[in-house]
Parts: structure tokens; C-alpha cells; sequence
């Protein structure tokens, strides 16, 4: 075992030896291309110039496609998917080495890297658990199945007589070790998938909250993000955007910026504008002149903000129904309460606190990048397309940036990195983005209005639903379409876009899952102003914030009790059981029941507000409580707590599960209480913090999450099950408190009718 | 334009020749390749790049090079002791206090200082000293906890020390 790899299992203690290793002897001591380390990934490609011969092991079906054993014992886990700051590396090794009867400090991974893992296209809705988690799970099982057969023929034995621990397997007295059993081979045969998996009863890792040991690398300031990569030779690149979408070059100071003290070279390709220095502020200082006097030729950017949601309605495109079961019309003709509200949303950043960022490499033909893109494959392609370069020349590597949440500048960048490093062949080039650029370039979850009707019948039973939805497309990832990068589209030679049509991800969990007799969904497509593509949970977020908003005022009409009126319309025994703990756990105090409506104090009011939903329809279950404090007097209000219930099936990793429904309701809050992009004519405004402001610590709310989890079901993913069921809880508890139903978000305390109060 | 600036880092003299108006930022990465602080706005309003300045926790993005090297600068690079973490840091693990962690430089760097001033800080205490830095993942009870937890253990390990 080297050095470097007993940095990954040992902890921190080991990892400060790490921090003294020379450069030189990191390379001696990782001449293998399969190390599980994260920061491998910096000097992997100088040391191995010739990736390409070394092709992705398996073909994913055999089990050395996900797992591979060295001669000390130590398993590698091969997978597709990107560490985007959820857990996913900590989560996968647990997996594996719960089939395989291992100890976590036995077990390695390795992540996203095109000459190395499969393609698991892009890590992404919540879907890496179930997809590369499962693929994993089946391989090792497969795994544990063939060593024991081994160990069988090795000890003259059935291997029903035969235990493991720790990677030993043991007959009686006897005991052989994995790896002597492979002796130096891989399991090359195919994963069954018949191979039996371990019972749940049995588990010592899975479910339990197995700590990040990349934690422990973030704290003790190890080289850890892309960020941190410093390569020999390196040189930073920055690039000048444009001002606005469309625009183009007309004048650059080219003279005035090559005579700044380290500018090496000012590359423009069309309206693509890029300048290298081998350090990284004078770089910065030459993007600085360039911004203040390129010249553009600038497309006014409409319909203006004030007109957006009007445009929306008005210019929506195409009616798909989405769902439709019974007769809508009749239902709501029939009804003796009908009710009718339109919700909006603005469009939001995804707002990585890290810029995003890039290096690539062009070097004795062969490309390669260092990125933290969602999908190292997809973006291969894509470079592929940019460069007119075979995909086999060109390796991504892929490395944690800051946490995206998305579809961010990742592509973006990694597209700006490949075309610089054609430029400098032979140097490592570093693209940082700037602040203002990723505010103002990366692609925005898309705004979005949403009209329901709905009506009860005398028992006050919804009896009929209707949702149209409006919204752009919220999937334009790069997908092998070069025209999909921002670099892409300004060059002189340039890309076009080409729209995949609008995805599925406009009316994600649009359909109720309550029980309504007439239900219909009807999606209108709109293409509008700014760039969109996908941020966490897609359209479930505005669709869960109207639909979940909307059963609170048919509660209210109908005069029943808010959770009450819920479960009277669930049927799904999984869907009663998050809501009922989230109940339990939490408390659900209102003393008007029957009555609705809000309540008042003397000084502050308070309120409280519940919402649910199932991810996708068929993912994890999650419900959510909102407690909000107004103040009347200063006309303002906050949330002091959100708890959440979340079952997502078999846990993997309870500490990641919260870790990430907690983080999922704070980062919705902010969307939901304050954030909106500004833009005008001229281009994107809100291109600082200041001028989109988050949450900070003096506001965030308190946040609990409990834990409903069922290790006989399926595992699912859990990142994206809280942000809509938070909207609505936050907008239903200001209802509670105040009696102002907040249909359009950001929902700012000026929107609150605080006459009603007086 | 480029001078020699003699600055102390992390108990440690350091000699380097930079644009005097290099911010701080810019020479603790570059130039002594340090990994503790953070780039992410430039302008002093998201917290990644704090480093404590003569104790205080202050963005480096902004202040340049040549004016820090009044200070005594250390950063999260320098707070383990004798290749031990330091309690806030070992606390921020134990929590698990992080998501993508790249916040963590800031709320560790700024819980530090806060803890230095004020050993039991109240729950309003810790907010305000981390409202500086930005966190998006909404790590934020568990960085709560963590701090709570590293000041329990600095007011026992100071009991433990007074006979």
C-alpha cells in the first residue's frame, strides 16, 4: 500500500504525511492507474500520458466494471457518479462493503472519470443511489457469491459452511483472504443479478451514519477542489463574457491589455474573448481592462421583469396534457366550491459559493480536463463536438468543485478550459469564472406560473383538479451538442443552439398524489429572456408550492384542518405514515381547527404551516412543517423552524439523509422568502450577493429532520424531496399568521396585506 | 507593479514578490500555495477567504498583500498544532458539519475567532459571528452544533487545566 492511499484510509492523522509527500515520489508511490483517492485526479494524467490505453474496465455488466480488488485486500469502488458535496463517495463504499463483509477503512472509490468509470451519463435527480447504488450493490453481491464458491473448491467445502469477516473468509479454523483467492486477478464475470443480497436484519454499515472521511480533508485545509489543483507549468486563464446573451464583439483594447505585466496572450475567436497569465491576478487585472473598454454590439434583452409573468401567460406554447382522469369540467360545473389561484415563481441561481472552475491539458494529442461536471461523459461528447476532436483523445477527469446544485457553469467552463488549452498546448490551463460571471451565466431554474382550479363537493371533498403550467424548459445540458456551451456560441464559427424540446422536468410532481375522483394537467411551453436549465428539483418546486399551497386554501375553504384534509385524500400507507410522524415528531398545534384562518397576538403572531409531497411521484416521501414569527410593527416576518419527515425508502447513510433534507429546506427558504433574478435591458443585474441575496446565519431557520426509514424497501435518493413541500409550508404558515395567501414568490413581507392586522 | 513583501503567516515568516496590490487572497494561494481560504465573490461579501488578521476574522479578497503584512495572518492551514486539528476543526468533523464544505475555511476561521473573544457564546452570539460567510447547501444547524460543541470542549479543557 503507498503512501498516498493510506492518506484516504487513515484519516487526517495520515493525511498530514500526505502534505509532506514530494510531487515526485506522489507519482513513484501511484503507478497504478486505479487509486481511490480524490486528489489522485491532479497528477493522474501527467504521471499517465497515455490514458487511452488503459480502457474503462468491463463493460458494465461484469463485476470488475464497479469493484476491483488489490493484492493488499483493498476494494475499489468504480463509480460514474460525481461527488457534488452529497455523500454520494461515502454512501456507494458503504453499499459495497456491507455485501462484502468489509470494514469502511478497506474500501476506496473512485468517481466520475471518463478513463475510468462507466458512463453513468449525469449525476443528477436524486438518482445515484438507485441507479449507480443498486449497479454497485448487485456487482458486490455477484462478488461475495464467486469468492465464497472460490474459497468452496479452496477448502474441499459447500460454501454454506463458510463465513466472512473483515474480507476473511474463514471454514472452521481455517481462513483465506479475498485477495489470495484472486490472486492479482479481477472477478471478470457478469453480475447475475440472481446473486442473493444480504438481508437488512444482517446490516452493520447500511443505515448507519458512516462519517465523511472528506470532511476531515475540507477542515484540515487539504488540497481537496478543483480549486485547490495547482499543476507544473499551470497558467490562468480568464474569459470576457459578453454583456448580455447575443451580444457581440465589436473593439477590445488588444494592444493596451498584451502590454500589462504578465498578459502572455489575448485569444479571440468570434466574439469568444480570453486572456492567459501566468499569474493569476494579473490575469484578473486584464480581465478587468477588457471589461471596461471591449465594445459590443448588444440585442435588448425582453420582456422586462415587470411583464415577465403576462409574456408567460400570454406566449405559452403548445398544450400538452400531462394527466387527465375524469371529467375535469363536469367535476368543477358540479361543485358546490370552486375555487381558483394563480401562483408564480422568478427565476433563481443556483449560486455555488465557489465559482466555477476548470483545467485542461492539451498535450501530445490528447485532451485532458479536470472538471466538476455533472456528467463526465455527456461532456466529452461535447468537447467531442467543440473541438472536432475524437471523444478517445480526450479524458475528464472528474473533481468536487463547490456545491451545484445543477446544471452551474461546471460545462461551461470545462468548454472554456478545452478551447484555451488548444491555445497553450503543452501547459496545464486553469479557467476560473468570476463571481459575476456565474451569477450571470449560469443557466437559472426557470420562472414559472401556475394556474389551478379546484373544486369540493358537500362533504368537502376536492372533487375536481385542474393545473395548467407554464414554464421554460429546465434541461438544456450540454449533451454531445457543443451549442449547448456558452463558449460554444461565441465563436466565430459558432454552435447553435439546439433546443432538446421541453423536458418532463416543466411538471414534475405537478400530478396530486391525493385521491381526486376528476383530475387534469396541462403543460404550456414557454421560451423566455434568460438561459434556464436544471436546479434542484426541476419544476417539482413550483409545482409542489402551488399544488401543496392550493390544498391549504381548499382546506381553509372547506373549514377543515390542514393535515387533517390531507390525509382525508391520501391513500398511499407511506404517504400517512411521513405525515403522521412529521406530526408526532413535530407537533401540530392549531387551536382553530374547523375554523381556519390565523390568529392573533399582542405583539408578534405566529403561525405554522404543512406541506407534502412524494419526489417525482415515486420517489422519497417528504413532509414538511414551517413555524413563522411576524412582527407587525416593522412589517416583517421570519421562519424560526422547519422539521421535516422524509422517508427514502432503505436508508444508506442516515447522517447524508438529513444532512441533505436539512439542507434542501434551507436552501428552498431562501429561494422561496427572497430570491429572484433582476435583469433589465441591458443584461443580468443581480450579479452579486448584494444584488441576490440568501440566506444568512442571523436568519436561517432552525431545522429537524426525522428519519422514517424502511431498510426492507428499495433505497432512493433524498436530495431533492424537501424543496417544494418547503415553499408551501413557509407560504401556508404566513397564511396561518397573518391571513395573506403569498402566491409569488419570493415571498417579501411587502407582499403581505398587513392592514389586515391593524 | 511587483515588490518584495516580508509577511507572517501562520507563525511563520514569509518573503514574497507580488503586485503590491495583490489582495491577500491571491498571495496566500498562489504564492504559498496555501488551500485554507477560498475565492468566491472578490469583494468581501461571501466569507470563503476569511483569515484571521491579529486574531480578527477578516476577508482576505479584498485587502492587499502588502497592507496584511501588518498583521499577523494565520489561516485554516495553520490552526492544527503539532499536526493535531484544532477543537473547532475536530468539532466541524464530529458534526459533520458540511456538504460541499466550501464554506468551511470561513465558519471555521470565523468560529475560531468568535470562540477566542467570547468562550460561551450565546445561540445569537454565533450567528452574528458567522453571518458573514455564506453557506448554500444549508449546512447551517449542524455548523451551529459544531461550534456549540467546540466551545463546550475549550470551557472543559480549561476547567480540567485549573487545579
Amino acid at each position: 500500500m503507498n503512501a498516498f492511499q493510506e492518506s484516504e484510509i487513515g484519516g487526517e492523522s495520515e493525511m498530514a504525511k500526505f502534505a509532506g509527500t514530494s510531487r515526485r515520489e506522489f507519482l513513484r508511490n501511484s503507478g497504478r492507474l486505479l487509486i481511490g483517492f480524490q486528489m489522485l485526479p491532479f497528477v493522474c494524467a501527467a504521471m499517465d500520458d497515455k490514458f487511452t490505453a488503459h480502457p474503462v474496465a468491463g463493460n458494465g455488466k461484469s463485476i470488475d466494471s464497479w469493484l476491483q480488488f488489490d493484492s493488499e485486500g483493498i476494494l475499489t469502488v468504480i463509480t460514474g457518479k460525481m461527488e457534488l458535496g452529497q455523500g454520494i463517495r461515502t454512501a456507494l463504499m458503504q453499499m459495497a462493503a456491507e455485501e462484502l463483509n468489509l470494514q469502511m477503512d478497506r474500501v476506496r472509490i473512485i468517481v466520475a472519470d471518463t478513463a475510468q468509470t462507466q458512463d453513468e451519463r449525469y449525476t443528477a435527480g436524486s438518482g445515484s443511489i438507485e441507479g449507480s447504488g443498486n449497479s454497485i450493490r448487485q456487482a458486490a453481491a455477484e462478488a461475495r457469491r464467486a469468492l465464497l464458491k472460490l474459497a468452496a473448491d479452496h477448502f474441499n467445502a459447500v460454501p454454506e459452511k463458510l463465513t466472512v469477516e473483515n474480507g476473511l473468509i474463514q471454514y472452521g479454523a481455517k481462513s483465506i483472504a479475498y485477495q489470495d483467492l484472486i490472486k492479482g486477478k479481477q472477478l471478470e464475470m457478469d453480475v447475475t443479478g440472481n446473486a442473493p443480497l444480504k438481508q437488512h436484519t444482517e446490516y452493520k454499515l447500511v443505515g448507519k451514519g458512516v462519517a465523511r472521511t472528506d470532511i476531515a480533508q475540507m477542515a484540515a485545509a487539504q488540497p481537496y477542489y478543483i480549486q485547490d489543483m495547482r499543476l507544473p507549468g499551470m497558467v490562468h486563464v480568464r474569459v470576457l463574457r459578453p454583456p448580455v446573451y447575443g451580444a457581440k464583439l465589436v473593439s477590445l483594447p488588444r494592444d493596451e491589455v498584451l502590454k500589462l505585466p504578465g498578459v502572455s496572450q489575448l485569444v479571440v475567436n468570434g466574439s469568444f474573448v480570453a486572456v492567459v497569465a501566468a499569474d493569476e491576478y494579473q490575469c484578473i487585472k486584464a480581465l478587468r481592462l477588457l471589461r471596461e473598454k471591449a465594445q459590443w454590439s448588444s440585442p435588448a434583452l425582453s420582456p422586462l421583469p415587470a411583464g415577465l409573468y403576462d409574456d408567460i401567460l400570454q406566449k405559452g406554447t403548445g398544450t400538452e396534457t400531462v394527466e387527465e382522469k375524469s371529467d375535469v369540467d363536469k367535476g368543477l360545473s358540479g361543485a358546490s366550491v370552486k375555487l381558483e389561484a394563480v401562483y408564480k415563481r422568478p427565476y433563481h441561481i443556483h449560486g455555488s459559493i465557489g465559482p466555477s472552475c476548470a483545467i485542461a491539458e492539451w498535450k501530445d494529442g490528447l485532451l485532458t480536463i479536470w472538471s466538476h461536471s455533472q456528467g463526465v461523459y455527456p461532456l466529452r461528447r461535447t468537447i467531442s463536438d467543440l473541438l472536432n476532436l475524437p471523444e478517445g483523445k480526450i479524458r475528464i477527469i472528474g473533481v468536487p468543485g463547490s456545491g451545484c446544485y445543477g446544471h452551474n457553469g461546471a460545462d461551461d467552463v470545462a468548454g472554456d478550459a478545452a478551447l484555451m488549452a488548444m491555445q497553450v498546448p503543452g501547459k496545464p490551463v486553469r479557467v476560473q469564472w468570476m463571481r459575476e460571471d456565474e451569477h450571470q451565466w449560469e443557466p437559472y431554474g426557470s420562472a414559472m406560473v401556475l394556474r389551478i382550479k379546484g373544486g369540493l363537493d358537500a362533504e368537502r371533498r376536492v372533487t375536481a383538479w385542474q393545473t395548467e403550467i407554464w414554464s421554460d424548459t429546465h434541461s438544456t445540458r450540454p449533451g454531445g451538442n457543443a451549442g449547448h456551451l456558452l463558449a460554444g456560441r461565441d465563436l466565430e464559427k459558432s454552435f447553435s443552439f439546439k433546443s432538446g424540446g421541453f423536458s418532463g422536468g416543466s411538471h414534475r410532481n405537478s400530478v396530486p398524489l391525493y385521491d381526486f375522483s376528476a383530475q387534469k394537467i396541462i403543460l404550456h411551453n414557454y421560451k423566455g429572456p434568460l438561459r434556464t436549465s436544471a436546479l434542484r428539483s426541476l419544476g417539482a418546486y413550483a409545482n409542489i408550492f402551488a399544488l401543496e399551497s392550493f390544498m391549504d386554501e381548499l382546506a381553509f375553504k372547506a373549514g377543515k384542518d390542514p393535515v387533517a384534509f390531507r390525509l382525508a385524500h391520501l391513500k398511499d400507507q407511506r404517504a400517512k405514515a411521513v405525515v403522521a410522524l412529521l406530526v408526532e415528531k413535530a407537533g401540530w398545534r392549531r387551536d382553530e381547527v374547523g375554523k381556519g384562518g390565523w390568529r392573533k397576538g399582542s405583539k408578534e403572531l405566529s403561525g405554522e404551516g404543512f406541506a407534502f409531497a412524494q419526489y417525482k411521484n415515486n420517489a422519497a416521501y417528504c413532509a414538511v412543517r414551517a413555524e413563522v414569527l411576524i412582527d407587525p410593527v416593522k412589517k416583517t416576518y421570519k421562519v424560526t423552524k422547519l422539521s421535516s419527515a422524509i422517508d427514502a425508502g432503505q436508508t444508506i447513510n442516515s447522517t447524508g439523509v438529513i444532512n441533505q433534507t436539512a439542507g434542501g429546506m434551507i436552501q428552498a427558504a431562501s429561494w422561496t422568502m427572497m430570491e429572484e433574478v433582476v435583469y433589465d435591458q441591458k443584461g443580468i443585474v443581480s450579479t452579486s450577493w448584494d444584488k441576490y441575496p440568501i440566506l444568512r446565519f442571523a436568519e436561517v431557520p432552525h431545522t429537524e429532520v426525522f428519519l422514517l426509514d424502511r431498510p426492507e424497501l428499495e433505497p432512493m435518493g433524498a436530495g431533492e424531496a424537501a424543496q417544494g413541500p418547503t415553499a408551501a409550508a413557509i407560504a401556508n404558515a404566513i397564511f396561518h399568521a397573518t391571513g395573506s395567501r403569498l402566491r409569488e414568490i419570493p415571498l417579501l413581507p411587502e407582499k403581505i396585506d398587513w392592514k389586515k392586522l391593524s | 507593479m511587483a515588490e518584495i513583501i516580508d509577511i507572517k503567516v501562520n507563525g511563520k515568516q514569509h518573503r514574497v514578490e507580488a503586485d503590491a496590490d495583490m489582495p491577500l487572497l491571491y498571495l496566500l494561494r498562489n504564492k504559498l500555495e496555501m488551500n485554507g481560504p477560498k475565492y468566491g465573490c472578490g469583494i468581501e461579501q461571501c466569507g470563503s477567504c476569511m483569515v484571521l488578521l491579529n486574531g480578527k476574522a477578516m476577508p482576505s479578497c479584498v485587502i492587499p498583500g502588502s497592507a496584511a503584512a501588518e498583521y499577523e495572518v494565520v489561516t485554516l492551514d495553520g490552526l492544527a498544532r503539532g499536526g493535531k486539528l484544532s477543537i473547532v476543526q475536530q468539532a466541524f468533523i464530529d458534526e459533520q458539519a458540511a456538504q460541499c464544505g466550501y464554506c468551511m475555511n470561513g465558519m471555521i476561521m470565523s468560529a475560531t475567532a468568535l470562540l477566542s473573544e467570547n468562550p460561551k457564546p450565546s445561540d445569537a452570539e454565533i450567528r452574528q459571528a458567522l453571518n458573514r460567510v455564506l453557506c448554500r447547501c444549508g449546512t447551517h444547524t449542524r455548523i451551529i452544533n459544531a461550534v456549540k460543541k467546540a466551545a463546550a470542549q475549550m470551557n472543559g479543557t480549561q476547567k480540567e487545566e485549573k487545579p
